[in-house]
């Protein structure tokens, strides 16, 4: 037996969490999926239809993508050069009938390890806002996502908004996905590069890696490396295993561990030439 | 604060929104799955159900205009909107009309299971852009899985929707060789067609399995009465001592092992042990885990060579050593000639367990009428359920009835029971119609499999590039229960030559028994595991030759006076030769066009060009495998035809009666095509080994020349006479004498017919002696692959750029129907070569096991020789597994000649791929 809330407001829906918990559907791409062939049981929150958290509104500090985005609006939306990786993943993320319902909070609260747009935010800074009735908070999308399908959302908070700076704006990004079919695919490997240069010269390198660890991650130790160098073909050679080194992919039905350390170094190395080509 | 909005109990609630423009109100549970919604509680079953989880995207609607999955939406989010399924295009969109006649004319819908999903994605996008590009559409359709098409046509119809082309009709005697549009095509684009899911009586129970979740257990059954007492409306739970005949069955009864429910002991992860049923709402709110069962884990074996090791327990008390059936061929003297040979190569590979993926998951009902029992469900084989259901409740023949569906794909998953003996066993006993539908976790987890295969060749030639001898070895892991692992154990010996004349041959193969899925009937039967090991083989002999690999396989083709390894001279319709020869202008052209992009590019990507060879005996081994058509002429003057060859998409539907109509000299129109339902008509065999175009086909060639042959005879003329068909009249002409038959003055037959012919096809073939020697089979269908390919070295991916396929298909009845045919088998030769692997107890969904996508298939030409086979009809030679044999060694031939590595474990996944580089060369970096 289950319950069924389909309210209109964020306030109604944070007071149904706050009384009684329960789980949160919107898009239903990932909530269906995993029941398998159980029964739904418990209290359900549907916030589709909270038309608030939907959409994307830039102010001259920040751009506010609503939690409830979906992937098609996301790629429809003219945005800054920055967002390229991001537009990138949206194409890849199931076919074109999940990218009309997924959402970009729904793909960030089941934080899969391969979560496709997880990479592309992370090298776009961004910040999750959460709110409950106890108020919002905002977090670093870095450490919101905390293991396989964990992260630190409370069972009454929802994430309302992504919020990405706009100090990145002009800079260029590249995601590259590496999978073993065309469409459909969960990827074996990913690599988002964001790269902001100055009179030819990167002022801030940014490389996220998804499917290689139970959490997608930044390369901090490569992305100093390429700070005040050329931007200019041939600069993916810089990479070195050493810069992988705190990735810990798994052997799974997709791949080695051993292969997706070798092709994560691959492509970064591509993504990091193709990105400073759109400089 | 605002206030709570008032809960709505996810119990049934009426339901407001918008389908195909009209208001409607259903009483669902607002979290009912839509697509659940649709088809049961609207009864809009044109909207198909293939995974539940929005990997196949089987159910795509339009919601508000947009393509959505139905499956992974709440019926409660649709409240207020518009939702489109593909029975109410026709109204929202002008171009849905022509996009429906471009998918008849160009082929494009074969099982018609993916039909829907695909029409409702690719008019929405043709609303939006009326002309769009090849990869727009590709786009559009990426979301939908295909397992029949190989896609291609389903673009090319998609582009080709404006046109207003008319597809070719025939005239009476002029039917075969012209591409007619499939004559079950149209209510697949209309999304009519009846599935096995898609209807069943409304009173009619659920039923759900429950299965061991090891790969060996035992287990016990906790208190059934209180968990029947906990559950109001679950009616009655069924296990092995509910079974009042035999508790087992087998596709081929000598070898029948198989429970209906395990008893004490599972051997295989899925196994059922026991059924629940009642009425729907109750079961599908089950929580399965709740059912009172005890396992007890037991050590299973799960490899070959733990199932051979000397000590291990039996997994079936009679096969003491695990082995259930060997298969041999031997001629000549083998060990001699390669001890002689002057070029030797010797190779192993491996496969693993490929799944079928229909997109249809096994569904149908059963009910109970007087002492009879009627199953309707999706089916390749009406008569073996109806005998093995008949087993298992101890009744006649006789009293079952089988009613097949259309079947939304099947490539031999099809011809094993799944759901029948659970609804046959629950309807038997609770008199009431009982249904069952497979999850897709259930249907991956439990069908049969394609055999993973362990394969050791040696081959040998002489220095002028002739062979001399082949000895191979084959171990299939066959799983826990028999299925068709005696088939592939001596089909497979008899195919591992290739087309070629060897004239000192060894072939010894084994089907091995473990506690996984068991592995069964799925397109060729072990024979494409075999080409990979064979053809790989044969490219490394000609290598060692200095031999180009085509022009090695040209020199070694078998000829009609050339005996095969079983000894059988055909004398005619071998057309191997003619295949290769047909590959050689556009083989040269690719191989220069590779090396010239490897020699001018200095990136990561090696472009590469591999062929491969096939022949295929259509029909069973040495055994009998009659088919029965008849035919009847009613008194309107229309011709029923009784065509009991479940057609799974291959289209016999149209080839049976395209060449029965030519036989009967009566137009296509004039034919009322009767199914295969076992009590209206005869048994025309199982759709399998690519037999019923030459077995069926056959006997309806047969029948038809005896109907038209008593027309003629009742008018008092010779057979040299010509006939015409009028409405309730016939014409008879002969010379300058006429006459009319006017048939609504003539009496009627016990069938109903004014004149009824039966004629029954058995193909001549011999029995095997010791060494496999004799004829095995009357007819071999032979074909060759080229496969250009781009691998990207650094990551170990490949594309495939090209496949060219040419089939000696003796006589091509329906070209675009071969054409599908060969890129559908070219689409699963693609997915077994680089992605399809299934690991039990592993990725029993869609997402971890994957197929082909629109974007991974690249154009296929077919090329079509026709060297007619003296035996079948009209020279007409199998092509369903034909096509699907040599497209993964081509493949794997052509990543060779791209890097210089071999991949001798399939599929040749990028991290496969890339190993073998990194092994080969140290230093790879091209880029």
């Amino acid at each position: 037996m289950s319950l069924y809330y389909h309210p209109n407001t964020l306030e109604e829906a944070v007071f149904i969490l706050a009384q009684q918990g329960g789980s949160i559907l919107s898009g239903g791409t990932d909530f269906f999926p995993a029941l398998g062939e159980k029964p739904i049981t418990g209290t359900v929150v549907d916030i589709s239809a909270i038309y608030g958290l939907k959409g994307i509104v830039s102010t001259p500090q920040e751009h506010r993508i609503g939690g409830l985005t979906t992937w098609t609006e996301l790629i429809a939306r003219p945005l800054p050069s920055c967002f390229g990786a991001l537009k990138s993943a949206a194409r890849e993320i199931g076919g074109i009938q999940v990218q009309n319902r997924g959402t970009v909070a729904g793909n960030l609260c089941n934080a899969s390890p391969a979560a496709d747009s997880v990479p592309a935010l992370l090298t776009l800074d961004a910040e999750v806002e959460l709110i409950s009735t106890s108020g919002s908070r905002r977090i670093p999308l870095s450490q919101f996502i905390i293991g396989n399908r964990k992260t630190v959302r409370r069972p009454d908070e929802i994430l309302t908004a992504v919020i990405v700076p706009r100090t990145l704006d002009d800079a260029s990004s590249v995601f590259l996905k590496l999978g073993a079919r065309r469409y459909l695919v969960i990827s074996i490997a990913m690599v988002a590069v964001l790269i902001q240069a100055r009179e030819r010269h990167i002022t801030a390198a940014h490389v996220a890696v998804g499917s290689c660890s139970v959490t997608a991650q930044r390369l901090s130790l490569l992305e100093s490396a390429l700070v005040g160098i050329p931007a200019r073909p041939g600069i993916g050679q810089i990479v070195r295993p050493e810069h992988l080194a705190t990735l810990a992919p798994i052997d799974d039905v997709r791949a080695t561990a051993e292969y997706r350390m070798d092709a994560a170094l691959t492509l970064i190395t591509r993504a990091l030439d193709e990105c400073v080509r759109n400089c | 604060m605002a206030t709570l909005t008032p809960p709505k109990p996810a119990a049934q609630a009426a339901l407001s929104f918008r389908v195909n423009g009209r208001a409607v109100q259903v009483s669902a549970s607002p979290l009912d799955r839509l697509s659940k919604v649709l088809r049961d509680g609207l009864a809009f079953t044109g909207t198909k159900v293939g995974c539940d989880a929005g990997d196949c995207g089987a159910c795509t609607v339009l919601f508000d205009g947009d393509p959505v999955c139905s499956c992974l939406m709440a019926a409660g989010q649709a409240e207020g909107h518009e939702i489109t399924t593909v029975e109410g295009l026709a109204e929202r969109a002008p171009i849905f009309g022509r996009l429906q006649q471009s998918f008849l004319r160009h082929g494009a819908a074969q099982c018609g299971i993916c039909t829907p999903g695909m029409l409702v994605a690719a008019t929405a996008l043709l609303e939006r852009k009326s002309e769009p590009s090849e990869s727009e559409a590709l786009d559009a359709i990426g979301g939908v899985l295909c397992r029949c098409t190989g896609y291609r046509k389903i673009i090319t119809a998609i582009l080709d929707a404006n046109s207003t082309a008319e597809a070719p009709l025939s005239l009476a005697g002029g039917a075969v060789g012209k591409r007619l549009v499939r004559l079950d095509g149209q209510r697949k684009v209309a999304g009519s067609e009846v599935f096995g899911a898609d209807e069943f009586p409304s009173d009619a129970l659920m039923l759900r399995a429950i299965r061991c979740p090891h790969h060996r257990a035992r287990f016990s059954f906790g208190d059934v009465d209180a968990f029947l007492a906990a559950h109001p409306g679950v009616i009655r739970v069924f296990t092995a001592r509910d079974v009042p005949g035999e508790n087992c069955y087998g596709v081929i009864t000598p070898f029948a092992d198989q429970p209906v429910f395990a008893e004490k002991e599972a051997r295989f992860r899925g196994e059922a042990v026991a059924a629940v049923a009642g009425e729907p709402d109750a079961i599908t709110a089950l929580d399965m885990a709740q059912f009172p069962i005890t396992w007890d884990e037991l050590p299973p074996i799960t490899d070959i060579d733990t199932a051979l090791a000397r000590g291990t327990f039996p997994i079936h008390s009679k096969r003491k050593d695990n082995v259930l059936v060997r298969g041999r061929v031997i001629r000549g003297e083998v060990e001699k000639a390669l001890a002689q040979a002057e070029v030797v190569v010797e190779d192993q590979y491996d496969t693993g367990f490929v799944e079928h993926a229909h997109i249809e998951p096994e569904a149908g009902f059963a009910r109970r009428v007087g002492d009879s029992l009627e199953v309707q469900a999706c089916t390749q084989s009406p008569y073996m359920d109806r005998d093995d259901l008949a087993k298992i409740l101890g009744i006649a023949p006789e009293c079952v009835r089988i009613i097949p569906t259309a079947v939304g794909g099947g490539f031999g998953a099809k011809l094993d029971l799944s759901v029948q003996p659970f609804i046959a066993l629950a309807a038997w006993h609770l008199r009431r119609p009982v249904r069952m539908v497979y999850s897709r976790t259930e249907s991956i987890m439990t069908t049969t499999k394609r055999h993973p295969a362990r394969m050791w060749m040696r081959a040998g030639a002489s220095r002028d590039g002739k062979l001399v001898g082949v000895d191979f070895q084959a171990d299939f892991n066959t799983g826990a229960y028999s299925s068709w692992g005696p088939t592939v154990a001596r089909r497979v010996p008899v195919h591992a030559s290739g087309p070629y004349f060897v004239p000192h041959y060894r072939a010894l193969t084994r089907a091995i028994h473990t506690h996984l899925v068991p592995a069964g009937a799925f397109r060729g039967f072990g024979v494409p595991q075999t080409a990979i090991a064979q053809e790989q083989v044969y490219d490394q002999l000609a290598e060692k030759l200095g031999m180009d690999p085509l022009e090695f396989r040209i020199l070694n083709a078998l000829t009609n006076e050339s005996p095969t390894v079983t000894g059988q001279v055909l004398g005619a319709g071998v057309g191997i030769r003619a295949c290769f020869e047909a590959l050689r202008p556009r083989w040269k052209e690719a191989r220069s066009r590779a090396s010239d992009f490897n020699a001018s590019k200095t990136g990561p990507v090696r472009r590469g060009v591999g062929v491969a060879g096939m022949w295929y005996g259509c029909g069973n081994t040495s055994l009998p495998n009659p088919s029965t058509i008849r035919v009847g002429l009613k008194r309107d003057g229309r011709i029923a035809l009784h065509q009991g060859a479940v057609d799974i998409g291959q289209g016999s539907n149209t080839i049976v009666t395209q060449i029965c109509a030519d036989a009967v000299g009566a137009p296509i129109e004039r034919f009322d095509l009767v199914s295969g339902d076992t009590s209206i008509s005869p048994d025309c065999g199982k759709t399998s080994a690519s037999r019923q175009t030459f077995v069926t086909g056959k006997a309806a060639q047969m029948a038809g020349t005896d109907l038209k042959h008593a027309i003629i005879r009742l008018a008092g003329r010779s057979d040299d006479a010509s006939i015409s068909f009028g409405d309730g009249v016939i014409h008879v002409e002969e010379g300058d004498k006429r006459k009319r038959i006017h048939l609504q003055d003539l009496a009627c037959d016990q069938h109903g017919y004014v004149i009824t012919r039966e004629a029954t096809f058995d193909p001549p073939t011999s029995s095997l002696d010791e060494n496999g020697q004799g004829i095995p089979y009357a007819v071999y269908g032979f074909g060759a692959h080229m496969a250009e390919v781009a691998v990207d070295v650094e990551l170990g991916t490949v594309r495939v750029l090209k496949i060219t396929a040419a089939h000696d298909v003796g006589r091509a009845i329906n070209p675009t129907l071969i054409e599908g045919q060969i890129e559908g088998g070219a689409a699963q030769g693609l997915g077994h070569a680089l992605m399809e692997e299934f690991f039990p107890g592993k990725g029993e969904n869609l997402h971890d096991y994957l197929i082909p996508s629109a974007g991974d298939m690249p154009p296929v030409e077919s090329i079509l020789i026709e060297d007619p086979s003296p035996v079948g009809p009209l020279g007409a030679k199998g092509i369903g597994e034909q096509a699907v044999i040599p497209t993964a060694p081509a493949i794997l031939n052509a990543i060779y000649h791209a890097t210089g590595v071999r991949i001798r474990r399939i599929p040749a996944t990028p991290d496969r791929i890339r190993a073998a580089i990194l092994a080969a060369h140290k230093d790879v970096h091209l880029a």
